[in-house]
This record gives structure tokens, sequence and C-alpha cells, in this order.
């Protein structure tokens, strides 16, 4: 079995799926030639032509606008944010017109985009090329909002979204591109959205995350179990709509819970988690719900100290469990 | 600007032929005058349901008949129609059921199904989003080697979105066979087009993205078929989008929630001629005009438009618990919990 980054598992999910069916086509800016600024689709204009690999005007709302005009003619587009930070002049788009469709036609059209945008921090990207915005789509009915954590699901999830008959927008964490490096299968598989997966099992804290946080708590339970503290780790893969269930059983499970994401505390997706299991876990835990989140300011800072300051670390996340392990 | 521009008409307020050695097709004035009748008795009777709390908020588009008919009836079946709000004079001359038309603006989602075989997209409320999805449908239509077009309705406020441009610019990068057709009726809303821009005409935005662009009297309806049916035939042929600005006249209201008194001179618009007098004049000059057979189609469409109306009020109300319908491909588990819990707080669970 190849060993794979998560970026080269982006790309190997979208070559398959652009292989298998002929109606999957990729447009974005700087996708072509140039493979994107990432190099996410590296390769894929070679193999398949300036027909199926498009770049696109400097225009995100068209990016989105003429994916969902193709998508509802009977194409897979997979339309490329250059950043998630870029993506905010086709929210009309996404959430005016890809996420009703389907709905407001009674079921008459729908909308099979997949949108595809990195996020997060912690490369130095400032401002405008390490925001979160999950949270901005994620009451978002007809939506879905998925956020792999590791080259694996990374391959299996994406291949999943552009097979989807409604719109799923992507979000893969920048600096997990290069960072996180697995085993893939060659094969054809796809992971279902919608579904959280156990990433470790656990008896006395549970952390419940998404993204490259998954990565932080396991390396965190790593170090705490050597203290003799066990983690189990629910990875929702899914922020939007969320797996209830999932949540739940893992909330009860230890009966002190801890919620990490490296978007703004406020309003995030954990926020949403959390109420999930304040409904419905009140006698089983033992502590209030904790949540490790990005601070409530506007951007991630330059300064390098800051934004080490601002981000979710293993070190971070490791202290943030022994916390609520001693509670 | 105007000059360059300048309004494209085939006949005159009376009805005289601006050129009078150019031959009329008299079966297509009459198709013309048909559609043109069938959707002013669909917009007046819509206004008559909706005084009297039968239907919801509705946008007329008198004023605009020959906007409408002229433009869509240069199409054919295969085509793509992508209607806004005030276009459902086009979607119902292109075959969109009345039924389902009165059944939209009485707030049933039903309305926006399109008979089968028919490309008419669910129309737009937010302003010119349609705009990038013709010019995406039109691009998937190339790519795979049709001949269709796709023809995209806009109003003169939507030149100002981003939409409008961006769309405009990725059809003239990639050429796609997209025909947009923008119906200046002077007004959005309350804000004149004087105020929307400061350019003197809407056609002359294409000029910036190289693409060919047309100001047409948008309410002759034979210089609006010629003008679209250029314009469809260049975009069949390969060789790209259109701009085609239709200088009209809202004759009422926004919407059926507006009062066009408080923002409108009050003469304004006296001396527009209604495009159906026009067209009335025109055949009447041209020896077309047949009162028997004017009767007839008078009789067949006020019938033709009580019966919609009939069957509008006599479908099936709406189930409530379909709210739950069709948000995904399949409804996830917890939206399932969520209708139960719905129904179990009205006690029908």
């Amino acid at each position: 079995m190849p060993v794979m980054s998560y970026i080269q598992a982006v790309t190997q999910a979208m070559r398959e799926e652009m292989q298998r069916d002929e109606k999957v086509f990729v447009l974005g800016e700087d996708v072509g030639k140039k493979g994107g600024v990432f190099k996410a689709t590296d390769g894929l204009y070679d193999e398949f032509g300036e027909q199926r690999v498009i770049d696109t005007p400097l225009a995100e709302s068209a990016i989105a606008g003429v994916g969902i005009g193709a998508a509802m003619y009977g194409m897979r587009p997979i339309a490329e944010m250059q950043f998630a930070d870029f993506i905010m002049p086709a929210v009309n788009q996404i959430i005016s017109e890809a996420s009703r469709i389907r709905y407001r036609s009674n079921n008459d059209w729908s909308c099979p985009i997949t949108i595809r945008a990195p996020y997060g921090g912690g490369v130095h990207g400032a401002l405008y090329h390490s925001q979160s915005v999950e949270a901005v789509f994620a009451n978002q009915p007809g939506l879905k909002i998925v956020m792999p954590s590791n080259p694996y699901d990374a391959k299996g999830l994406l291949k999943a979204a552009i097979r989807d008959e409604d719109p799923v927008l992507f979000f893969e964490h920048k600096r997990a591109y290069r960072l996180l490096k697995e085993e893939v299968p060659e094969d054809d598989y796809v992971i279902p959205i919608g579904k959280a997966d156990v990433k470790r099992e656990g008896d006395d804290i549970t952390v419940i995350t998404y993204g490259l946080c998954v990565n932080f708590a396991l390396q965190a339970a790593e170090k705490l179990e050597e203290e003799g503290i066990s983690t189990h780790i629910l990875d929702l893969r899914t922020v939007y709509p969320l797996d209830q269930e999932a949540i739940i059983e893992a909330a009860k499970k230890t009966g002190k819970v801890l919620l990490v994401t490296e978007d703004n505390k406020e309003g995030s997706v954990m926020s949403e988690v959390s109420a999930i299991i304040s409904e419905n876990c009140l006698f089983d835990l033992d502590s209030p719900v904790q949540r490790l989140a990005g601070p409530d300011v506007p951007a991630m800072p330059y300064a390098h100290t800051m934004e080490k300051f601002f981000m979710v670390s293993p070190d971070k996340v490791e202290a943030a469990m022994r916390d609520l392990a001693e509670f | 600007m105007e000059e360059q521009f300048p309004i494209i008409k085939v006949m005159d307020d009376e009805g005289k032929l601006v050129d009078p050695d150019v031959q009329i097709d008299s079966e297509l004035v009459k198709k013309l005058y048909y559609h043109m009748t069938r959707i002013r008795l669909f917009d007046r009777k819509a206004i008559s349901l909706q005084r009297q709390g039968r239907i919801g908020t509705y946008p007329p588009y008198e004023g605009q008949e020959a906007a409408q008919v002229g433009s869509v009836m240069a199409l054919n079946g295969g085509d793509w129609v992508f209607p806004t709000y005030r276009d459902h004079g086009a979607t119902l001359t292109f075959g969109a059921d009345m039924v389902r038309t009165f059944l939209y603006w009485n707030g049933r989602a039903e309305g926006c199904v399109p008979p089968e075989g028919k490309n008419i997209f669910p129309a737009a409320v937010p302003i010119a989003t349609q705009i990038p999805h013709a010019v995406g449908t039109a691009w998937a239509e190339k790519r795979k080697g049709t001949d269709h077009v796709a023809l995209v309705y806009f109003g003169d406020g939507a030149t100002s979105e981003g939409d409008f441009h961006e769309g405009l610019n990725f059809a003239s990068v990639f050429q796609t066979p997209t025909v947009f057709f923008n119906q200046n009726n002077r007004y959005a809303i309350s804000v004149p087009v004087e105020k929307q821009m400061h350019s003197k005409t809407i056609a002359q935005k294409g000029l910036a993205y190289d693409i060919p662009s047309v100001r047409v009297d948008g309410n002759d309806v034979l210089a609006v078929y010629e003008e679209t049916q250029k314009a469809v035939k260049r975009a069949r042929q390969g060789e790209g989008p259109t701009l085609i600005e239709a200088v009209t006249w809202r004759t009422g209201a926004h919407t059926t929630a507006d009062d066009p008194t408080k923002y409108r001179p009050e003469a304004q618009g006296e001396s527009v001629v209604h495009p159906l007098d026009r067209l009335e004049r025109l055949m009447k000059n041209e020896n077309l005009w047949d009162e028997a057979w004017i009767n007839q189609v008078q009789l067949e469409l006020e019938n033709e438009v009580e019966v919609a109306v009939e069957a509008m009020e006599n479908y099936p109300k709406a189930n409530p618990e379909d709210l739950f319908d069709h948000v995904f491909e399949t409804l996830p588990e917890q939206l399932d919990e969520q209708k139960q819990s719905y129904l179990d707080l009205i006690g029908r669970g």
C-alpha cells in the first residue's frame, strides 16, 4: 500500500473519480497547468486536458455559480476555492442557490457540486490565508460540510462528496497537506458522509474534534496514556449535518468531554456539539463540557509569536485533556 | 453611447413599419399576438387574485409582454431558460404549465417544476444569481457538442451585481452559447435606472467583455424577436454570447406590496404605448386584424385562465409535514427525529 500525504490523497481521489466518470471536472483559479497553488490538482491537466481541468477567471462567485449551472445540467463539478478565506464572494451562490435548489424545486432539480477549499492556520498564512469558515455555512440545511483529518479519510470522503447528489463543501486543512502521511489503499473506496468515526478507544475522557485537531488529540492521548489517562477520540468527519448519535455515544462513554476546534470559539461547530450533549447526556456527565478553540478575535495573526498563541496545538490539547481528567 | 447603441425598431408607436419594404410573417404575428394576450390575461388575473387574498404577493410584468414573448419565441424546445421572478410570461410561452405557475404564486414548490423535457430553471429571486448558472449550463452544452443555447433574463438593477459581471466575463472567456437578455424596465423597485448607473445604456457594458451587444425597443415584439433570433443563431453556430438590452417599461408596481406613486413622477410612462396596442395597430395597418379570430382567441384564453385558476384552487392543500422533504436526497436520521418531535408538539405524532 503506498504512503500518501494528505494532499496526494486529495489529488488521487479526484483523479480516480475523473477516470471513473466523464462528467466529473475541475474548475478554479490556477488549477490547470500550475496544478493549484498547493498542487492539489497536480497532473490532472496533463491527464484530462483543459476541457476538464479549467482555469477560471479570478471570480469566486462565478466559479461556484458556473459550477452550479453545470451541476444542475447533470455534470459533476469540483470547484476549487483557492483559500477558504476567499469563499466569501461565493456565499450567495452556495447558500442562496446550491443549498436550496432541491428543496425549492420540490426535488425536481438537484445540485451535485463539490466545493473544495484549504482552510486553517499555523502555516504563517496571516489574516487572509488561515481562516476556518465552516461555521459560516454550518446552519444551512441542504449543504453538507466535510472536513477530513487524515489522508485515508481525505480520499474516501472526497470520493463520496463527488458522488453525492447534494452540494458538499470539502474543507482541507492546509497544514495537514504535507504534514500528515500514511498508507492509503490504491483501490476504490468511499467513506460515508454524515458519519463520525472513533479514532481511539478510551475510558477516562472523551475528545470530540475534526480536521487537523484530531491529529493533535491523538498525539496528546499517547502522552497521557503514559500517565494512565485513557482517552476516547471521536472525529466528526462531517461537521454539518452532525452525527448526533455518535456524539451522544462518545459523550456517555466517559462522561467527561472536551471539544476542540481551531475556529473562533463563540458560535463554532462545537457550540452545537455542546448543545447536543447537554440535551441528551445530563445524567451521564461527570464534568462540565469543555471547549478548546481559537480565541474570538477577527483573524489569525501574522506575527509568529501571536500566531502560535492563537493556534490550537498538541500541547494545548494535552493540557486541556489533563485538566479535564483531573476534574 | 446612445448613438453607438441605437434602439432597434421594426415598428413605430403607431404600428407602422420602420422599413416599409420589410416582409411580415403573418403567422408569426398571430402567434406573437396570441401569446402576448395570453400572458397579459394571466398577469391581470393574478393581480386580481392577489387583491382577493387568493394567492400571495405577486410581481406583475404588464408592459413587458413584448420583451418576454419576443425573446422566448426565438428559442427551440431543447434550449434553456433562466427566469427571474418577473419572467413567468416568458416561461408560460416557452411551455411552463399555467396551473403550476399559479401554484407557484400561491406558495407551492410544485410550481417550480417544469413539464418533462422543458429546460426551465426555477425562478431566481436573489438578484443576478441565475446569470452564472446560465453560463455553466451553456458551457456544459458546448462541451457536449450540442447546439443548444441558454437564455437568461435579468433586470436593470441586476447589472449592478457582481454576478452579472462575473457571468459576462466567464461567458466571454469561454465563448459559451449564452444569450444575456436584459429587460431594462427602468426601475429596480423604486430606484430609476438613471440612479442605478451613470452609463447611458446597459448594452455598452458588453463592450468591456467584447461581447456583441444590441439595444432593442423592448415594446416592439418583432424587433425583440428578430434580435434574439440573431443572438441565438450566433450562439448555436459557436460564435459565443450576446448581450441584449430590451428597453421597456414596467407599467405597474414592483409587486402587489409596492406603491409606485410614492416614487414615480406623476406623468411618467404615460406616453409609453403598450406593446399589445402597438401590435394591434400594426396588425390593423397590415390587414391582419381579423375581428372574429381576435374574439375567438380572447374567449379561448379567458377560459384557459379560468380553468387554470380553478385547478390551482382545487389543488390538494400542502401537507405540513412535507416541510421536511427534499432537504437532501435522503433525509438524515436526526432530521427525521426532528420531524417526529414537531409532530408530537402538535399532537400528531
